[in-house]
Protein backbone atom coordinates (compact mmCIF):
# COMPACT_ATOMS: atom_id res chain seq x y z
CA UNK A 1 0.00 0.00 0.00
CA UNK A 2 2.28 2.71 -1.21
CA UNK A 3 1.24 6.09 -1.12
CA UNK A 4 2.20 9.20 -2.96
CA UNK A 5 6.48 9.65 -3.79
CA UNK A 6 6.84 6.29 -2.55
CA UNK A 7 5.86 7.11 1.08
CA UNK A 8 4.63 4.03 2.90
CA UNK A 9 2.01 3.76 6.16
CA UNK A 10 3.38 2.58 9.30
CA UNK A 11 2.07 -1.33 9.73
CA UNK A 12 0.46 -0.70 12.32
CA UNK A 13 -1.64 2.49 11.06
CA UNK A 14 -2.23 -0.03 7.84
CA UNK A 15 -3.76 -2.76 9.94
CA UNK A 16 -5.92 -0.58 11.79
CA UNK A 17 -7.55 0.61 8.42
CA UNK A 18 -8.12 -2.85 7.51
CA UNK A 19 -9.38 -4.04 10.81
CA UNK A 20 -11.70 -0.96 10.69
CA UNK A 21 -12.36 -1.90 7.20
CA UNK A 22 -13.41 -5.30 8.00
CA UNK A 23 -15.16 -4.07 11.07
CA UNK A 24 -17.67 -2.37 8.61
CA UNK A 25 -17.86 -5.32 6.35
CA UNK A 26 -19.11 -7.26 10.08
CA UNK A 27 -21.44 -4.91 10.13
CA UNK A 28 -23.05 -5.30 6.81
CA UNK A 29 -24.17 -9.14 7.82
CA UNK A 30 -27.38 -10.89 6.68
CA UNK A 31 -30.11 -9.76 8.99
CA UNK A 32 -33.41 -10.51 9.72
CA UNK A 33 -36.68 -9.33 11.97
CA UNK A 34 -38.17 -11.20 14.64
CA UNK A 35 -40.78 -10.78 16.95
CA UNK A 36 -40.49 -10.32 20.60
CA UNK A 37 -41.38 -13.60 21.93
CA UNK A 38 -40.77 -15.43 18.71
CA UNK A 39 -38.24 -17.92 18.03
CA UNK A 40 -36.25 -19.20 15.27
CA UNK A 41 -34.40 -21.88 14.38
CA UNK A 42 -31.80 -22.85 12.32
CA UNK A 43 -30.57 -26.15 11.07
CA UNK A 44 -26.78 -27.04 11.05
CA UNK A 45 -26.48 -30.45 9.25
CA UNK A 46 -22.60 -31.38 10.24
CA UNK A 47 -19.96 -33.89 10.86
CA UNK A 48 -18.53 -35.56 13.73
CA UNK A 49 -16.20 -33.14 15.92
CA UNK A 50 -16.85 -30.27 13.72
CA UNK A 51 -17.14 -26.70 15.65
CA UNK A 52 -19.41 -23.91 15.22
CA UNK A 53 -19.07 -20.85 16.17
CA UNK A 54 -22.12 -17.91 15.84
CA UNK A 55 -22.15 -14.43 16.54
CA UNK A 56 -25.15 -12.04 16.17
CA UNK A 57 -26.26 -8.59 17.26
CA UNK A 58 -29.72 -7.30 17.80
CA UNK A 59 -31.00 -3.91 17.74
CA UNK A 60 -34.28 -3.00 18.48
CA UNK A 61 -37.20 -1.45 16.96
CA UNK A 62 -37.88 2.37 18.36
CA UNK A 63 -41.57 2.97 17.77
CA UNK A 64 -41.28 6.78 18.33
CA UNK A 65 -37.98 7.42 16.45
CA UNK A 66 -39.40 4.52 13.88
CA UNK A 67 -35.54 3.46 13.57
CA UNK A 68 -34.01 0.72 14.85
CA UNK A 69 -31.44 1.66 17.73
CA UNK A 70 -27.47 1.05 17.31
CA UNK A 71 -27.20 -1.04 20.48
CA UNK A 72 -29.89 -1.82 23.51
CA UNK A 73 -28.16 -2.76 26.90
CA UNK A 74 -30.00 -5.33 29.13
CA UNK A 75 -31.86 -6.69 26.10
CA UNK A 76 -30.86 -10.61 26.07
CA UNK A 77 -31.31 -13.12 23.86
CA UNK A 78 -31.21 -17.20 25.09
CA UNK A 79 -29.39 -19.49 22.59
CA UNK A 80 -30.39 -22.99 22.89
CA UNK A 81 -28.34 -25.67 20.72
CA UNK A 82 -29.72 -29.40 20.39
CA UNK A 83 -27.93 -32.60 18.94
CA UNK A 84 -29.75 -34.72 16.25
CA UNK A 85 -30.96 -36.62 19.15
CA UNK A 86 -32.51 -34.00 20.72
CA UNK A 87 -30.30 -33.43 23.52
CA UNK A 88 -29.59 -29.85 24.35
CA UNK A 89 -26.41 -29.08 23.75
CA UNK A 90 -25.93 -25.95 24.55
CA UNK A 91 -28.88 -23.50 26.60
CA UNK A 92 -27.68 -20.07 27.29
CA UNK A 93 -28.41 -16.23 27.72
CA UNK A 94 -26.39 -13.99 26.17
CA UNK A 95 -26.43 -10.24 26.11
CA UNK A 96 -27.31 -8.34 22.65
CA UNK A 97 -24.73 -9.05 21.16
CA UNK A 98 -23.17 -12.66 21.74
CA UNK A 99 -21.29 -15.10 20.25
CA UNK A 100 -21.60 -18.77 20.50
CA UNK A 101 -19.39 -21.98 20.36
CA UNK A 102 -20.31 -25.61 20.22
CA UNK A 103 -18.68 -28.35 19.27
CA UNK A 104 -20.73 -31.52 17.51
CA UNK A 105 -19.99 -35.07 18.88
CA UNK A 106 -22.62 -37.22 16.66
CA UNK A 107 -23.07 -36.29 13.02
CA UNK A 108 -26.26 -34.53 11.63
CA UNK A 109 -28.93 -31.87 11.77
CA UNK A 110 -27.73 -29.71 15.13
CA UNK A 111 -30.61 -27.11 15.71
CA UNK A 112 -29.64 -23.73 16.97
CA UNK A 113 -32.52 -21.95 18.24
CA UNK A 114 -33.02 -17.80 19.44
CA UNK A 115 -35.53 -16.44 21.11
CA UNK A 116 -35.73 -12.93 23.20
CA UNK A 117 -36.76 -12.87 26.71
CA UNK A 118 -35.96 -9.79 27.43
CA UNK A 119 -38.42 -8.09 30.09
CA UNK A 120 -37.89 -5.12 28.48
CA UNK A 121 -39.74 -5.80 25.83
CA UNK A 122 -42.59 -6.33 27.24
CA UNK A 123 -43.38 -2.55 27.62
CA UNK A 124 -43.33 -2.38 24.15
CA UNK A 125 -46.20 -4.00 22.28
CA UNK A 126 -45.85 -5.41 19.17
CA UNK A 127 -41.66 -4.90 19.41
CA UNK A 128 -39.60 -6.09 16.81
CA UNK A 129 -35.95 -6.98 16.83
CA UNK A 130 -33.37 -6.68 13.93
CA UNK A 131 -31.00 -9.99 14.44
CA UNK A 132 -27.54 -10.12 12.57
CA UNK A 133 -26.33 -13.85 12.56
CA UNK A 134 -23.35 -15.35 11.44
CA UNK A 135 -22.47 -18.58 11.66
CA UNK A 136 -19.64 -19.90 11.19
CA UNK A 137 -18.52 -24.11 10.49
CA UNK A 138 -16.01 -26.27 10.82
CA UNK A 139 -12.63 -24.71 9.37
CA UNK A 140 -14.43 -21.27 8.47
CA UNK A 141 -14.51 -21.10 12.08
CA UNK A 142 -10.66 -20.83 12.98
CA UNK A 143 -9.29 -17.08 13.44
CA UNK A 144 -6.00 -17.72 11.22
CA UNK A 145 -4.42 -14.76 12.60
CA UNK A 146 -4.30 -15.70 16.31
CA UNK A 147 -2.91 -19.37 14.97
CA UNK A 148 -0.30 -17.39 13.22
CA UNK A 149 0.58 -15.46 16.61
CA UNK A 150 0.19 -18.62 19.01
CA UNK A 151 2.48 -20.80 16.45
CA UNK A 152 4.78 -18.21 15.37
CA UNK A 153 4.15 -19.09 11.36
CA UNK A 154 4.88 -17.45 8.45
CA UNK A 155 2.64 -17.21 5.54
CA UNK A 156 3.42 -19.49 3.45
CA UNK A 157 2.85 -22.25 6.76
CA UNK A 158 -0.30 -20.31 7.49
CA UNK A 159 -1.83 -20.77 4.20
CA UNK A 160 -0.86 -24.53 4.23
CA UNK A 161 -2.46 -24.60 7.74
CA UNK A 162 -5.65 -23.41 6.48
CA UNK A 163 -5.59 -26.01 3.75
CA UNK A 164 -4.73 -28.38 5.93
CA UNK A 165 -7.98 -27.45 7.72
CA UNK A 166 -10.09 -27.27 4.46
CA UNK A 167 -8.58 -30.55 3.42
CA UNK A 168 -9.81 -32.11 6.56
CA UNK A 169 -13.18 -30.64 6.80
CA UNK A 170 -13.63 -32.18 3.64
CA UNK A 171 -12.97 -35.51 4.99
CA UNK A 172 -14.56 -35.56 7.88
CA UNK A 173 -17.47 -35.04 5.28
CA UNK A 174 -16.83 -37.55 3.48
CA UNK A 175 -17.30 -39.65 6.78
CA UNK A 176 -20.43 -38.16 7.39
CA UNK A 177 -21.44 -39.14 3.75
CA UNK A 178 -21.03 -42.70 4.26
CA UNK A 179 -22.66 -42.96 7.66
CA UNK A 180 -25.65 -40.98 5.83
CA UNK A 181 -25.59 -43.77 2.59
CA UNK A 182 -25.64 -46.49 5.72
CA UNK A 183 -28.44 -44.69 7.12
CA UNK A 184 -30.55 -44.61 3.72
CA UNK A 185 -29.54 -48.21 3.08
CA UNK A 186 -31.20 -49.31 6.39
CA UNK A 187 -34.10 -47.32 5.95
CA UNK A 188 -34.96 -48.55 2.49
CA UNK A 189 -33.71 -52.50 3.36
CA UNK A 190 -36.40 -51.63 6.48
CA UNK A 191 -39.41 -50.49 3.63
CA UNK A 192 -38.24 -53.78 1.73
CA UNK A 193 -38.88 -56.13 4.52
CA UNK A 194 -42.19 -54.38 5.16
CA UNK A 195 -43.64 -54.64 1.96
CA UNK A 196 -42.69 -58.04 2.27
CA UNK A 197 -43.56 -59.13 4.99
CA UNK A 198 -47.08 -57.39 5.21
CA UNK A 199 -47.98 -58.56 1.89
CA UNK A 200 -47.51 -62.48 2.53
CA UNK A 201 -49.27 -61.60 6.02
CA UNK A 202 -52.31 -59.82 4.19
CA UNK A 203 -52.45 -62.32 1.71
CA UNK A 204 -52.20 -65.03 4.45
CA UNK A 205 -55.19 -63.14 6.26
CA UNK A 206 -57.95 -62.81 3.10
CA UNK A 207 -57.00 -66.64 2.59
CA UNK A 208 -57.78 -67.70 6.41
CA UNK A 209 -60.83 -65.01 6.64
CA UNK A 210 -62.45 -66.89 3.15
CA UNK A 211 -61.69 -70.01 4.82
CA UNK A 212 -63.51 -69.13 7.88
CA UNK A 213 -66.33 -67.32 5.62
CA UNK A 214 -66.98 -70.26 3.79
CA UNK A 215 -67.24 -72.49 6.80
CA UNK A 216 -69.27 -70.34 9.03
CA UNK A 217 -71.85 -69.60 6.33
CA UNK A 218 -72.25 -73.07 5.51
CA UNK A 219 -72.92 -74.24 8.78
CA UNK A 220 -75.05 -71.65 9.20
CA UNK A 221 -77.17 -72.68 5.95
CA UNK A 222 -77.15 -76.02 7.17
CA UNK A 223 -78.44 -74.88 10.44
CA UNK A 224 -81.65 -73.31 8.86
CA UNK A 225 -82.05 -76.12 6.75
CA UNK A 226 -81.35 -74.55 3.06
CA UNK A 227 -78.35 -76.29 1.91
CA UNK B 1 6.85 -13.96 14.06
CA UNK B 2 5.19 -11.05 11.86
CA UNK B 3 4.52 -8.67 13.42
CA UNK B 4 0.96 -7.89 11.67
CA UNK B 5 0.29 -10.90 12.85
CA UNK B 6 0.74 -10.49 16.45
CA UNK B 7 -1.28 -7.18 16.69
CA UNK B 8 -4.09 -8.90 14.63
CA UNK B 9 -4.63 -12.12 16.97
CA UNK B 10 -4.35 -9.53 20.38
CA UNK B 11 -7.54 -7.45 18.82
CA UNK B 12 -9.31 -10.69 18.53
CA UNK B 13 -9.31 -9.66 14.56
CA UNK B 14 -11.70 -12.05 13.00
CA UNK B 15 -12.87 -12.77 9.39
CA UNK B 16 -16.10 -12.07 8.62
CA UNK B 17 -18.08 -14.89 6.76
CA UNK B 18 -19.44 -13.70 3.27
CA UNK B 19 -20.79 -16.67 2.38
CA UNK B 20 -23.42 -17.08 5.00
CA UNK B 21 -25.29 -20.55 4.70
CA UNK B 22 -28.57 -20.78 6.36
CA UNK B 23 -31.24 -23.92 6.79
CA UNK B 24 -34.12 -23.04 8.51
CA UNK B 25 -37.57 -24.10 8.40
CA UNK B 26 -40.25 -22.51 6.59
CA UNK B 27 -43.66 -22.95 8.07
CA UNK B 28 -46.86 -23.20 6.36
CA UNK B 29 -48.91 -20.16 5.11
CA UNK B 30 -45.43 -18.59 6.37
CA UNK B 31 -42.71 -16.24 4.53
CA UNK B 32 -39.25 -15.30 5.38
CA UNK B 33 -37.62 -12.29 4.99
CA UNK B 34 -33.46 -12.06 5.19
CA UNK B 35 -31.66 -8.68 4.51
CA UNK B 36 -28.31 -7.85 3.28
CA UNK B 37 -26.40 -4.27 3.08
CA UNK B 38 -24.75 -4.50 0.13
CA UNK B 39 -22.60 -1.80 -1.36
CA UNK B 40 -22.57 -1.36 -5.44
CA UNK B 41 -20.27 -3.27 -7.62
CA UNK B 42 -20.01 -6.35 -5.43
CA UNK B 43 -21.28 -9.62 -7.17
CA UNK B 44 -23.11 -11.48 -5.41
CA UNK B 45 -25.00 -15.08 -6.20
CA UNK B 46 -28.09 -16.60 -4.04
CA UNK B 47 -28.34 -20.52 -3.97
CA UNK B 48 -31.44 -21.68 -2.65
CA UNK B 49 -32.84 -25.52 -2.67
CA UNK B 50 -36.03 -26.51 -0.43
CA UNK B 51 -34.68 -29.99 1.16
CA UNK B 52 -38.36 -31.36 2.59
CA UNK B 53 -41.37 -30.75 2.78
CA UNK B 54 -44.44 -30.65 0.41
CA UNK B 55 -43.93 -30.78 -3.43
CA UNK B 56 -39.97 -29.63 -2.46
CA UNK B 57 -40.92 -26.14 -3.91
CA UNK B 58 -41.29 -22.17 -2.78
CA UNK B 59 -41.46 -19.16 -3.98
CA UNK B 60 -39.01 -16.96 -3.95
CA UNK B 61 -38.14 -12.94 -4.56
CA UNK B 62 -35.05 -10.55 -4.57
CA UNK B 63 -35.47 -6.93 -4.23
CA UNK B 64 -33.02 -4.34 -4.66
CA UNK B 65 -32.71 -1.36 -2.14
CA UNK B 66 -35.47 0.66 -4.26
CA UNK B 67 -38.16 -2.71 -4.59
CA UNK B 68 -37.35 -3.22 -7.76
CA UNK B 69 -37.42 -7.17 -8.26
CA UNK B 70 -34.42 -8.49 -9.35
CA UNK B 71 -35.33 -12.09 -9.02
CA UNK B 72 -39.04 -13.51 -8.55
CA UNK B 73 -39.52 -17.33 -9.21
CA UNK B 74 -42.62 -19.37 -8.11
CA UNK B 75 -42.73 -22.99 -6.99
CA UNK B 76 -39.13 -23.79 -7.68
CA UNK B 77 -37.54 -26.77 -5.79
CA UNK B 78 -33.69 -25.17 -6.70
CA UNK B 79 -32.25 -22.24 -8.54
CA UNK B 80 -29.23 -20.28 -8.51
CA UNK B 81 -29.14 -16.57 -9.23
CA UNK B 82 -26.04 -14.34 -9.85
CA UNK B 83 -26.15 -10.55 -10.11
CA UNK B 84 -24.02 -7.44 -9.76
CA UNK B 85 -25.32 -4.81 -6.77
CA UNK B 86 -25.86 -1.66 -8.79
CA UNK B 87 -27.29 0.45 -5.81
CA UNK B 88 -25.83 0.65 -2.11
CA UNK B 89 -28.47 0.05 0.27
CA UNK B 90 -30.16 -2.82 1.92
CA UNK B 91 -31.51 -5.86 -0.71
CA UNK B 92 -34.36 -8.27 0.67
CA UNK B 93 -35.06 -11.53 -0.51
CA UNK B 94 -38.05 -13.72 0.79
CA UNK B 95 -39.11 -16.80 0.83
CA UNK B 96 -42.73 -17.82 0.61
CA UNK B 97 -45.01 -20.79 1.56
CA UNK B 98 -48.26 -19.18 2.15
CA UNK B 99 -49.15 -21.32 -1.03
CA UNK B 100 -48.63 -24.42 1.00
CA UNK B 101 -51.71 -25.15 3.60
CA UNK B 102 -50.18 -27.60 5.93
CA UNK B 103 -46.54 -28.68 4.83
CA UNK B 104 -43.56 -26.23 6.20
CA UNK B 105 -40.46 -27.18 4.65
CA UNK B 106 -36.82 -26.88 5.79
CA UNK B 107 -35.05 -24.72 3.12
CA UNK B 108 -31.19 -24.25 2.67
CA UNK B 109 -29.73 -20.89 0.99
CA UNK B 110 -26.03 -19.15 0.61
CA UNK B 111 -25.77 -15.93 0.06
CA UNK B 112 -22.49 -15.31 -1.27
CA UNK B 113 -21.57 -11.22 -1.09
CA UNK B 114 -18.28 -10.18 -2.99
CA UNK B 115 -14.79 -12.03 -2.69
CA UNK B 116 -13.44 -14.28 0.39
CA UNK B 117 -11.27 -11.84 2.17
CA UNK B 118 -7.67 -12.47 1.86
CA UNK B 119 -5.90 -13.98 4.96
CA UNK B 120 -3.17 -11.82 5.36
CA UNK B 121 -3.45 -8.08 5.55
CA UNK B 122 -0.93 -7.48 3.12
CA UNK B 123 -1.60 -9.87 0.08
CA UNK B 124 1.55 -8.45 -2.05
CA UNK B 125 3.99 -9.60 -0.04
CA UNK B 126 3.09 -13.20 -1.18
CA UNK B 127 5.75 -14.40 -3.17
CA UNK B 128 4.34 -16.09 -6.87
CA UNK B 129 4.53 -18.93 -5.84
CA UNK B 130 2.37 -19.20 -2.57
CA UNK B 131 -0.27 -16.73 -4.72
CA UNK B 132 -0.81 -19.17 -7.37
CA UNK B 133 -0.62 -22.73 -5.93
CA UNK B 134 -2.01 -22.01 -2.49
CA UNK B 135 -4.32 -19.91 -4.06
CA UNK B 136 -5.86 -22.11 -6.64
CA UNK B 137 -5.89 -25.18 -4.25
CA UNK B 138 -7.83 -23.00 -1.97
CA UNK B 139 -9.92 -22.23 -4.24
CA UNK B 140 -10.30 -26.04 -5.99
CA UNK B 141 -10.68 -27.03 -2.23
CA UNK B 142 -13.52 -24.59 -1.68
CA UNK B 143 -15.04 -25.86 -4.70
CA UNK B 144 -15.08 -29.84 -3.63
CA UNK B 145 -16.81 -28.62 -0.30
CA UNK B 146 -19.48 -26.80 -2.43
CA UNK B 147 -20.10 -30.27 -4.59
CA UNK B 148 -20.31 -32.29 -0.62
CA UNK B 149 -22.90 -29.73 -0.05
CA UNK B 150 -24.86 -30.17 -2.89
CA UNK B 151 -24.64 -34.56 -2.50
CA UNK B 152 -25.74 -33.55 1.29
CA UNK B 153 -28.44 -31.53 0.14
CA UNK B 154 -29.78 -34.03 -2.66
CA UNK B 155 -29.35 -36.93 0.19
CA UNK B 156 -31.40 -34.97 2.94
CA UNK B 157 -34.04 -35.00 0.46
CA UNK B 158 -33.23 -38.56 -0.76
CA UNK B 159 -33.82 -39.77 3.15
CA UNK B 160 -36.82 -37.46 3.79
CA UNK B 161 -38.47 -39.35 1.01
CA UNK B 162 -37.62 -43.29 2.23
CA UNK B 163 -38.27 -41.50 5.97
CA UNK B 164 -42.07 -40.93 4.28
CA UNK B 165 -42.34 -44.08 2.23
CA UNK B 166 -41.12 -46.54 5.18
CA UNK B 167 -43.74 -44.98 7.29
CA UNK B 168 -46.13 -44.83 5.14
CA UNK B 169 -46.08 -48.63 4.59
CA UNK B 170 -46.24 -49.68 8.05
CA UNK B 171 -49.40 -47.67 8.61
CA UNK B 172 -50.54 -48.40 5.28
CA UNK B 173 -50.42 -52.32 5.54
CA UNK B 174 -51.77 -52.87 8.95
CA UNK B 175 -54.87 -50.38 8.13
CA UNK B 176 -55.22 -52.36 5.27
CA UNK B 177 -55.26 -55.82 7.46
CA UNK B 178 -57.52 -53.97 9.95
CA UNK B 179 -60.38 -53.66 7.25
CA UNK B 180 -59.95 -56.89 5.76
CA UNK B 181 -60.72 -58.53 9.04
CA UNK B 182 -63.48 -55.89 9.64
CA UNK B 183 -65.02 -56.08 6.21
CA UNK B 184 -64.48 -59.89 6.18
CA UNK B 185 -65.85 -60.76 9.01
CA UNK B 186 -68.99 -58.07 8.48
CA UNK B 187 -69.89 -59.58 5.86
CA UNK B 188 -70.43 -62.66 6.86
CA UNK B 189 -72.89 -61.25 10.12
CA UNK B 190 -74.66 -59.00 7.24
CA UNK B 191 -76.11 -61.91 5.15
CA UNK B 192 -76.95 -64.04 8.09
CA UNK B 193 -79.28 -61.11 9.09
CA UNK B 194 -80.62 -60.98 5.96
CA UNK B 195 -81.64 -64.68 6.20
CA UNK B 196 -83.17 -64.25 9.77
CA UNK B 197 -85.72 -62.08 9.15
CA UNK B 198 -87.01 -63.98 5.63
CA UNK B 199 -86.96 -67.69 6.97
CA UNK B 200 -90.41 -68.52 6.52
CA UNK B 201 -90.47 -67.08 3.14
CA UNK B 202 -87.02 -68.90 1.76
CA UNK B 203 -88.02 -71.92 3.62
CA UNK B 204 -90.84 -72.73 1.36
CA UNK B 205 -89.26 -71.47 -2.10
CA UNK B 206 -86.21 -73.80 -0.94
CA UNK B 207 -88.88 -77.08 -0.40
Amino acid sequence: MAGVGGWRLPAMVRLTLLWLAVCVACARGLYFHIGETEKRCFIEEIPDETMVIGNYRTQMWDKQKEVFLPSTPGLGMHVEVKDPDGKVVLSRQYGSEGRFTFTSHTPGDHQICLHSNSTRMALFAGGKLRVHLDIQVGEHANNYPEIAAKDKLTELQLRARQLLDQVEQIQKEQDYQRYREERFRLTSESTNQRVLWWSIAQTVILILTGIWQMRHLKSFFEAKKLV
Amino acid sequence: MPRWAAAAGRWGWRLPALLPEITFELPDNAKQRFYEDIAPGTACALEFQVITGGHYDVDCRLEDPDGKVLYKEMKTRYDNFTFTASKNGTYRFCFCNEFSTFTHKTMYFDFQVGEDPPLFPSENRVSALTQVESVSIHEALKSVTDYQTHVRLREAQGQSRAEDLNTRVAYWSVGEAFVLLVVSIGQVFLLKSFFSDKRTTTSRVGS
